[in-house]
């Protein structure tokens, strides 16, 4: 415990250290707060139309501002995610494999789960910290609308549990090869597939489509953003973060076997 | 305290190590010499704990370093070939985590960082991330962070490559120093650096083991009986024949001759010192002796004897 909290510690550190964090935390602010702009401008001229014209006005989930500003939102800033999170990630082994400092890292008395939880726990922390920049945003629809704070919540939630899960499997992408850039890619392009999977339902094999939809990482963060908790959303997260940091253990292990 | 038994590793198809076997004392310096590829890295490496071996066994302090590969890092030192350090760190910042994650409490790791910065030379240097350090600098924090939890081996990977003169001797004196408290393994391809700080040394060449002993020992071993330069002035044929002829002389050989000045390496049968006799037959037949030295071989000298030896076999 003690050895995991150092290694977060010092990860957190070096995320500061260089300037990562200070670039991915404010170009994220800067598109999410770009399309804040847009969805609630959007939203407003939307309002002044409906007073004007009656027929627009029956269309209520239009003018229902958790539906058509707090959810597009959650879209958007899990779609923005999707881009930079692999960039939070790429260096975590990465970077250590190509300057060496991994084999001085793995001969101090350290487990190899401690370095791997630390690692993604500190990357964890720098996305929570983003997030709750973000706070901005639902503070400014409260100013100006009442929005239900209950998809808010659980928008969040959700919000937090995916990035947690696309940060495993970066950290995962990030032992597989001592190229940061490899990485990146590497982790975007999978993670975008399991995104994508939503899309394609609708041409998929009919056996496949139960299994695509389960996979598909977006379908997930639905639930979340319409303010249900389902277990079954939270145990897929979860779920899969076990399941990329056991895959980058045992990449890690691998290094050892294989020489 | 270090106990290795007839290691081998291999990479794919390529064999690294053929079953080296050899074994420390506590307290003692063992110096690691063998020309590059010769597998001294890796068996650091197996040592360490970085990777296991293919076959064989190394125990270190007593826990077997595939089975208690903890106890064993707990106890050990390492400072890898090239030192790899976190560049975007501060020297004290690095110095704390090391000293930390190997066990030192919160309350002494300020003083343990200090001290060792102090032993290293690089308190003036604290503040400083490590990326902006030159590469001696960079060395020296490779050995802080080696040296920091007071470990009871440590294990040197080409420790003084990079440094400038006086910083290597700065070096050798605090490695020397550690002798007796710590149990010392180092590699090098510097030979001097062993005679010089080593107290048994272990030759490996091409995954072998080709000689275990003191650097001493290895040169009167190898090196046979004496053998004494002299440049004589006279007719070459004549000091040949006179050479030849005197007592207990194993064999002469002429070389370079040049105005009627030769160099002759005598080499004298064992446990004869004829280093008076010589000069007096000199005199005596009236040539002149403008030089004598004695040739002791280096341990350069006996290294490429061993390893070309055993690429004669």
């Amino acid at each position: 415990m003690r050895n995991f909290y150092l290694i977060f510690k010092k990860e957190l550190k070096s995320y500061f250290y260089s300037p990562i964090a200070y670039v991915v935390i404010t170009i994220f602010l800067i598109i999410t707060g770009y399309f804040f702009y847009n969805i609630f401008a959007a939203f407003s001229t939307i309002s002044f139309q409906a007073q004007m014209n009656p027929g627009l006005a029956r269309q209520y989930n239009l003018l229902n501002i958790t539906e058509s500003v707090v959810r597009p939102l959650f879209g958007n800033i899990s779609v923005i995610m999707l881009v930079l999170m692999p960039l939070l990630t790429m260096r975590l082994f990465a970077e250590e494999k190509r300057s060496g400092t991994i084999e001085l890292l793995l001969t101090y008395p350290v487990r190899d789960i401690e370095v791997v939880m630390g690692k993604f726990a500190a990357c964890v922390a720098i996305f929570g910290i983003m997030l709750i920049f973000t706070f901005i945003y639902p503070v400014l629809i409260k100013i100006y609308g009442q929005p239900e704070l209950g998809p808010i919540i659980t928008g969040y939630i959700g919000l937090f549990l995916m990035g947690a899960a696309f940060i495993s499997f970066g950290v995962f992408a990030s032992t597989l090869t001592e190229n940061q850039v490899v990485a990146a890619v590497l982790s975007f392009g999978v993670l975008l597939l399991f995104w994508m999977m939503g899309y394609t339902l609708a041409f998929a094999d009919p056996g496949l489509i139960g299994i695509m939809s389960y996979i598909a990482l977006m379908q997930h963060l639905e639930g979340f953003a319409k303010g249900v908790i389902d277990s079954g959303d939270v145990i897929y997260y979860l779920n899969f973060i076990m399941l990329c940091l056991f895959l980058t253990l045992r990449a890690l292990e691998s290094k050892k076997w294989r020489g | 305290m270090i106990e290795v038994e007839n290691l081998t590793k291999t990479y794919g198809s390529f064999n690294a190590l053929k079953g080296i076997t050899f074994k420390v004392e506590k307290g003692e310096i063992l110096g690691f010499l063998g020309p590059n590829g010769a597998g001294k890295t890796t068996t650091m490496r197996i040592l360490t704990c970085f990777f296991p071996a293919t076959s064989g066994r190394a125990r270190v302090c007593g826990f077997d370093v595939f089975e208690n590969p903890l106890d064993v890092k707990k106890r050990i030192g390492y400072l890898p070939e090239n030192v790899p350090l976190y560049k975007d760190m501060e020297i004290t910042d690095y110095l704390t985590f090391v000293g930390r994650i190997k066990g030192i409490d919160t309350g002494e790791i300020k003083k343990k960082v200090n001290k060792v910065m102090d032993d290293c030379g690089i308190t003036h240097m604290a503040g400083k991330l490590i990326g902006e350090l030159s590469k001696g600098y960079r060395q020296r924090v490779g050995l802080a962070q080696a040296l920091i939890s007071d470990p009871e081996v440590l294990i040197l990977d080409e420790p003084t490559i990079g440094l400038d003169p006086k910083q290597i001797i700065e070096i050798r004196q605090l490695i020397k120093n550690l002798a007796g408290r710590h149990t010392v393994i180092l590699s090098t391809h510097i030979l001097p650096e062993v005679s010089m700080t080593c107290q048994r040394v272990v030759i490996i060449n091409e995954g072998r083991v080709i000689a275990i002993d003191t650097p001493q020992n290895l040169t009167s071993q190898i090196q046979g009986a004496a053998k004494i330069l002299f440049k004589i002035e006279g007719s070459s044929s004549d000091v040949m024949e006179e050479l030849k002829r005197a007592r207990g002389i194993k064999k002469v050989e002429m070389k370079d001759t040049n105005n009627g000045v030769s160099d002759y390496i005598v080499e004298f049968e064992k446990g004869v010192d004829e280093r008076k006799g010589i000069p007096a037959l000199i005199v005596k037949k009236g040539w002149g002796l403008l030089e004598m030295r004695p040739m002791v071989m280096s341990l350069e000298d006996i290294f490429i004897k061993l390893v070309t030896e055993e690429k004669g076999v």
